[in-house]
């Protein structure tokens, strides 16, 4: 475990010269949380990520879209399929045309995803004051330290300081590159009351929505790690059966045996 | 000649078919027990067999990627993340060929300085040498192409940073610019032509890789000793003595790799890949993967143009000397053998070039920083300065040291200076 644990801060050493390399983008460090999905052994908290596409629905899919989400990639969050076919029948789809050739809206089905908050890039624009809502399918992956930035993001919102004039329809928020955000602070106390009782606090629907927006980014990420121990354990037998094996074929030759 | 027994076998069909197609000695004189090889191979030449295991990696992942890419502007990306996302073990295939780029980098560049520490580069190995380095830009070129083909950000500004620099080519540059793009800015023919060269390449490498391998053989490896192995008991056959070393070898390469690709495999890429690509919008900060770092540190590192001293006319602009710079610097080491004056090939007996040998891994190390950072502050002058001891170290120090340096006293073989008094 401690090795393991080991093996992990020599890997973010290695990645740290990458990442110092990488890094130097404006707007704040942002707040280190410790987060369940991550290290060697990291599982998704399926409770919270459940909470955070509830938070999702109800709050950020007005504005934001999920492209490579679909309804039935939920059964990861320990979803039924009757809920999962009900989650879906929420929303609305384009279906096939009718036998007169107009087109149909149907029930959106598992393979669907959430439809689209506006229908193209002007329309998102039009309503956020210019600025574009970005697609959160990938953005846990698409920022440096991405799940501490959107937490951040989330809960970073203040007053700006006096030397910094806020252009009418931004907000201040220093975690964000250049500091003026064109969304309005969307977490506040009790915005969407959580089915499973749980107190909805900014602090803990921005911790939900991250758990979910790194599900979303990162399905398979509980297979990679499972699967990651059981093949370098594999490897490590091996490895060690292959240096014996080494040092048994090599003897003559430490020993000063000649083969030619 | 490095050669041992002659392949025998007890099977009349093995027999049969050798007589006939000698497959079989082939294999036998190259890898097996009918080759060769000193007897006091360190770890640090576990690396060739390394870097071949890499190709194949990548061979086998990128072919199956190809079964489930679609190489158009508006598909690329999604594309790339149905296999992330839907296809049966997509995120492993895609991680292990992303992260096994780099590894191959990693085995190679360890491959190639200890090439620089053990005078492996000298004669009679200069083909070999740069054998060795036609593969590594042909590897560079395949990379780089690979690394634009999923149209995020980075693959797009990347493609656009890169491809421009052969603008600076006075007369044909900006010919050779529209043939690469296949048009007048970096789009669908661009990536097109990326991703059927980027398929071609590899193979081109294979190619290669058996000529270097052709060119090893008939001067045999070089040793940790760097003198000639031709007495009594200076080598054992490559099988079984170095096949079980290699395999122990990349038992522990795998794991150093598996670590990568199942706990962090994003860690040496860039968040800005993950967002579609976007011409309207330049990123911060345009940087290539960390294998090419030192490279673009040297390419930035030239902000000036040389001219007529107290006048306008400018001989070479700064573009252009950047671009040779960094293509110079690689190019520089094809005249390697005969920059470099010793008679004397192990940095072992080489007290003096050791500690250059040094200098010149953390200035590598120090350029790949650079590389990465903003030209701001005290960056440009860092990498200015970095770049001109890469020149220095192999234009000026290697021939003099050659000439001058005290050299240890070499032994006699290798079997006198590593098998012990029985």
């Amino acid at each position: 475990m401690k090795m393991i644990k080991n093996f992990a801060l020599a890997l973010t050493a290695v990645a740290g010269l990458t990442m110092a390399a990488n890094a130097a983008t404006a707007g704040a460090h942002p707040k280190q949380v410790e987060w369940q999905f991550e290290g060697p052994f990291g599982t998704f908290d399926k409770a919270s990520a459940q909470r955070g596409f509830q938070v999702f629905k109800q709050v950020c899919a007005s504005c934001h879209s999920l492209k490579y989400f679909k309804f039935r990639n939920l059964a990861a969050l320990g979803y039924e399929e009757d809920m999962i076919k009900a989650f879906a029948a929420e929303y609305e789809v384009p279906g096939e045309p009718d036998e007169f050739g107009e087109p149909t809206m149907i029930k959106a089905l598992p393979q669907h995803g959430i439809p689209a908050p506006f229908a193209n890039e002007n329309a998102a624009r039009a309503s956020n004051g210019g600025a574009l809502p970005p697609d959160l399918s990938l953005i846990v992956k698409a920022r440096h330290d991405g799940a501490n930035y959107v937490y951040s993001l989330m809960t970073g919102y203040e007053d700006a300081p006096a030397d910094v004039s806020v252009t009418p329809g931004k907000s201040y928020n220093p975690y964000f590159k250049g500091g003026q955000i064109g969304m309005a602070p969307p977490l506040s106390d009790d915005i969407v009351e959580y089915e499973d009782g749980t107190k909805a606090t900014q602090d803990q629907m921005a911790r939900d929505v991250v758990n979910f927006l790194t599900f979303v980014a990162e399905p398979h990420l509980e297979q990679s790690h499972s699967m990651g121990l059981n093949v370098i354990l594999f490897l490590l037998v091996l490895t060690i059966i292959l240096y014996f094996s080494m040092k048994k074929v090599w003897k003559p030759v430490k020993e000063g045996k000649h083969f030619d | 000649m490095a050669h041992g027994p002659a392949f025998e076998t007890n099977s009349a069909v093995v027999k049969w078919i050798d007589d006939r197609l000698p497959i079989f000695s082939l294999i036998h004189g190259s890898l097996g027990a009918g080759y060769l090889a000193p007897r006091n191979l360190n770890y640090w030449w576990n690396f060739g067999s390394l870097a071949g295991l890499c190709l194949v990696i990548q061979i086998v992942t990128g072919i199956v990627l190809a079964m489930h890419y679609t190489p158009n502007t508006l598909m690329a990306f999604d594309s790339v993340e149905r296999i992330m996302r839907d296809v049966n073990y997509g995120w492993l295939i895609r991680y292990m060929h992303a992260n096994g780029a780099s590894m191959f980098f990693i085995a190679v560049y360890i491959h190639i300085l200890r090439g620089l520490y053990y005078g492996s580069y000298k004669a009679p190995r200069e083909m070999l040498w740069m054998i060795g380095l036609v593969i590594f830009l042909l590897m560079m070129a395949t990379a780089f192409m690979g690394y634009v083909l999923p149209w995020g950000q980075m693959s797009f500004w990347g493609a656009t940073v890169i491809t421009n620099l052969f603008s600076a080519i006075p007369v044909v540059g900006d010919h050779i610019v529209t043939l690469l793009w296949g048009g007048f800015s970096v789009d669908n023919p661009t990536l097109n032509r990326f991703f059927s060269l980027h398929f071609l390449l590899p193979f081109v490498i294979c190619g290669v890789v058996i000529l270097h391998i052709w060119a090893l053989h008939l001067p045999g490896s070089n040793n940790p000793l760097g003198i000639d192995a031709k007495g009594k008991g200076d080598k054992i056959p490559f099988h079984p003595f170095y096949t079980v070393k290699d395999a122990f070898g990349v038992g522990v390469f795998l794991i150093f790799f598996s670590l990568f690709l199942f706990y962090a495999p994003n860690a040496l890429g860039h968040p800005d890949n993950y967002i579609p690509a976007d011409p309207m919008v330049t990123p911060d900060s345009i940087v290539p993967e960390w294998y090419f770092l030192p490279f673009y540190a040297i390419l930035r590192s030239i902000t000036f143009d040389i001219g007529i001293p107290f006048t306008d006319i400018v001989i070479i602009p700064a573009k252009l000397l950047g671009v040779l710079a960094m293509f110079g610097s690689i190019l520089l080491l094809f005249a390697l053998p005969w920059l470099d004056t010793s008679k004397v090939r192990s940095a072992k007996f080489r007290p003096t070039y050791r500690i250059f040998f040094w200098f010149l891994v953390v200035d590598m190390v120090i350029l790949t920083i650079v590389g990465g950072k903003k030209p701001e502050g005290i960056w440009p002058v860092v990498g200015l300065i970095g770049t001109a001891y890469y020149f220095l170290h192999f234009l000026v120090v290697m021939p003099l040291l050659g000439k001058i340096e005290q050299t240890l006293p070499l032994p006699e073989s290798i079997a006198k200076a590593c098998v012990k008094k029985a």
